[in-house]
């Protein structure tokens, strides 16, 4: 257990620009639920209080797991992007999740706050097909850059080769 | 080459000629319609050749991954590119306009070329592919082209179990594959709630810092060989070989271990242990100060280190860059001594940093932090504290091979771990450590199944590779070799 697992005291709670960001405490992880017109905001006021940096940007398709549990005042939609940001004063990460529709499958960018969220946002446009709105080379970066579709998300098929045993019947 | 120059020199289409006329054209495009009335009767090639460019335009509508020459890049990209974003702000970044007096603006006269460094390249350490635009020898702009390797093991997790997974995740980052299988067991540890027992976390420790010996020695060995000394390769290759000997040794296995597991580690150390990471560790410390007879105080490579490709504090903080590139520019972040897991507490060590932030800072931050790891080593050799290791819950560890013949109860819990495996509770976690590269960060959501809903890998190679432009600019094309090598790219864990 590390040491800010044993912690119970929140940051965002010192933080004026952040009051009303539903926030819960899950397994020593202090994650907040800003909603998509707070998220550049909420980003920011992170930044301005010491979180220099972003560890880590990915999104998660919720469309076959809606029963999450998520604190009140938040509605679940099929997308979330989900950002670890790292204060190296403070020495502990706060997880920030913000709900992102299936019908407008679009969000701010970060990368004016962060320059280190390029790849991350890039990684989550190929795989999820979430658009970051400014972003500088919304670009695959993973797939080919003619491959079609979205491959993490959960309607994408996962590939099966057909196994022929020797000496089975063909198909016919 | 200067007659024609905004044509990229490149090996592959164009695709930014194929992006851009892709978007006109209709998505589906008949390939007997393209191929002409004569059909298949007169049959061309070069028609062949246009039916299938028009077929791939029509499917290329994503946009360019590739760097674009700069007649074609706007002023703002540019400014992004050259680190402005750290100095403009939000607001003004998109009223910017190109300041004749930049370097890019002076170049921008037809007379730069992009080429291709990579995919295919002994330096690239793998497939790595930088597009670098070249002014004569200086490298202005590069952008590094990645996906070459990429398999989906995101994708693949969602379909493995938890006990599973280790093996899935333990072939990413091939160079430390027991950082990656310890990662994952502390991200799935702290969804299920269970606590280690002190024998399994001192195992882990050891193995864990083995392994970063064993990843920076081979790191030392292939900047020996993109720095032309084959000596150091050899040399570097003789370490890690030791190393990977123990580690066959112990879990039956050189590369892609599973032996770090949710639930401890899958088997303890062999007898004679001790005598055997001694050797180890008291034969590299030796070999250190050979090292440093060969490469550090050698003219030649400090010539072409020293002072070459600096990153500054400031500019790797935002750029999310961690390990040892944003130690070598000073800061003193390790997760070990800043956040720490197992119980790297309990151990003495220094965090090693840079001053200047350049590849030879980048290289004695490594040569160093193998002399940290040996010194854990030597502790942990020392406080190896008796008792088991792993969890004694039949729901999470497998029970002993010889009780499953004596007890239905043990062969129940043997099939259904090995079949169904265990369901933690609902929720998600991110944990992280440092691995040779950076911090290495794993991301599971749990719905409640016996399966990851999602599985997320913060890479420290793929989050790395951003800097490589900033390190790159301005630097000679000579240099980029070294400048990439103490990146310490592994593009196993940057495509995934």
């Amino acid at each position: 257990m590390s040491v800010a697992d044993s912690r119970t005291d929140l940051v965002s709670s010192g933080i004026d620009a952040l009051q009303g960001v539903p926030v819960v405490v899950e397994r020593g992880d202090e994650i907040l639920f800003p909603d998509r017109s707070r998220w550049v905001a909420t980003v920011t006021a992170f930044k301005q209080a010491g979180f220099v940096s972003c560890s880590d940007l990915c999104a998660v398709d919720y469309l076959s797991y809606p029963t999450r549990a998520l604190p009140d005042g938040v509605t679940g939609e099929r997308f979330e992007v989900v950002a670890q940001l790292l204060s190296h004063e403070l020495r502990r990460h706060v997880r920030l999740r913000v709900q992102v529709p299936a019908s407008d499958a679009v969000l701010p960018t970060l990368f004016y706050v962060y320059p280190g969220t390029e790849n991350m946002e890039r990684e989550a446009y190929d795989l999820f097909g979430i658009t970051f709105t400014g972003h500088p080379d919304m670009t695959r970066i993973l797939m080919p850059q003619d491959w079609e579709g979205h491959p993490l998300r959960k309607d994408y098929g996962v590939g099966r080769v057909p196994v022929q045993f020797k000496d089975a019947p063909g198909p016919r | 080459m200067t007659d024609d120059t905004t044509t990229p020199v490149a090996d592959v289409p164009t695709s930014h000629d194929v992006a851009d006329s892709g978007t006109e054209a209709s998505p589906e495009i008949d390939i007997t319609a393209a191929l002409g009335a004569e059909g298949h009767a007169g049959f061309v090639v070069d028609d062949l050749f246009e039916a299938f460019d028009t077929l791939f335009e029509a499917e290329t509508s994503e946009g360019d991954q590739e760097l674009t020459v700069i007649d074609d890049t706007e002023a703002i990209e540019l400014l992004i590119e050259q680190g402005a974003v750290l100095r403009v702000p939000e607001d003004s970044a998109g009223e910017a306009v190109l300041d004749p007096g930049l370097d890019d603006a002076r170049f921008g006269d037809g007379e730069t070329m992009i080429i291709n460094l990579g995919p295919q390249h002994p330096s690239t350490h793998g497939v790595l592919r930088v597009m670098l635009e070249l002014q004569g020898e200086t490298v202005l702009r590069s952008k590094p082209v990645i996906g070459y390797l990429h398999t989906g093991m995101e994708k693949t997790a969602e379909e493995l179990t938890y006990v599973q997974g280790a093996t899935n995740v333990t072939r990413m980052d091939y160079l430390s594959p027991l950082n990656n299988e310890l990662a994952w067991a502390l991200a799935v540890e702290k969804l299920l709630g269970v606590e280690m027992p002190p024998r399994a976390t001192w195992i882990r420790m050891l193995m864990s810092e083995l392994n970063r010996i064993s990843s920076h020695v081979m790191w030392a060995a292939t900047n020996g060989m993109d720095l032309a000394s084959t000596s150091m390769m050899i040399f570097g290759f003789r370490e890690r070989e030791m190393v990977l000997a123990f580690f066959e040794k112990t879990t039956g296995l050189r590369m892609n271990h599973n032996y770090i597991r949710p639930g401890g580690v899958a088997a303890d150390l062999p007898d004679g242990w001790e005598d055997d990471v001694a050797a180890i560790i008291d034969t590299i410390s030796g070999r250190l100060e050979e090292y440093d007879q060969l490469i550090t105080g050698q003219p030649i490579f400090r010539a072409r280190t020293e002072g070459v490709g600096i990153i500054s504090a400031e500019l790797a903080l935002a750029m999310s860059a961690t390990g040892p590139i944003l130690r070598a520019a000073g800061v003193p972040w390790d997760l070990r001594k800043s956040m720490p897991y197992l119980a790297y507490e309990e151990v003495d060590f220094d965090v090693i940093v840079g001053t200047v932030g350049d590849t030879f800072d980048r290289y004695a931050v490594r040569m160093n932090e193998i002399r940290e790891s040996i010194r854990i080593v030597r502790q942990v050799l020392e406080k190896m504290p008796p008792g088991d290791y792993r969890v004694q819950d039949k729901k999470i560890t497998p029970p002993p091979r010889a009780r499953i013949d004596e007890s239905m109860e043990a062969l129940i819990h043997h099939f259904k771990l090995y079949t169904r495996g265990f369901e933690p509770p609902e929720g998600e976690v991110y944990s992280a450590i440092e691995s040779p590269r950076g911090e290495l960060g794993c991301y599971i959501v749990s719905n409640g199944s016996n399966k990851p809903y999602r599985m997320h890998w913060r890479g420290p190679s793929f989050v790395n590779l951003q800097s490589v432009p900033a390190l790159l600019r301005n630097s000679l094309l000579a240099d980029t070799i070294a400048i990439l090598s103490s990146v310490d790219p592994v593009l196993g864990e940057v495509d995934r």
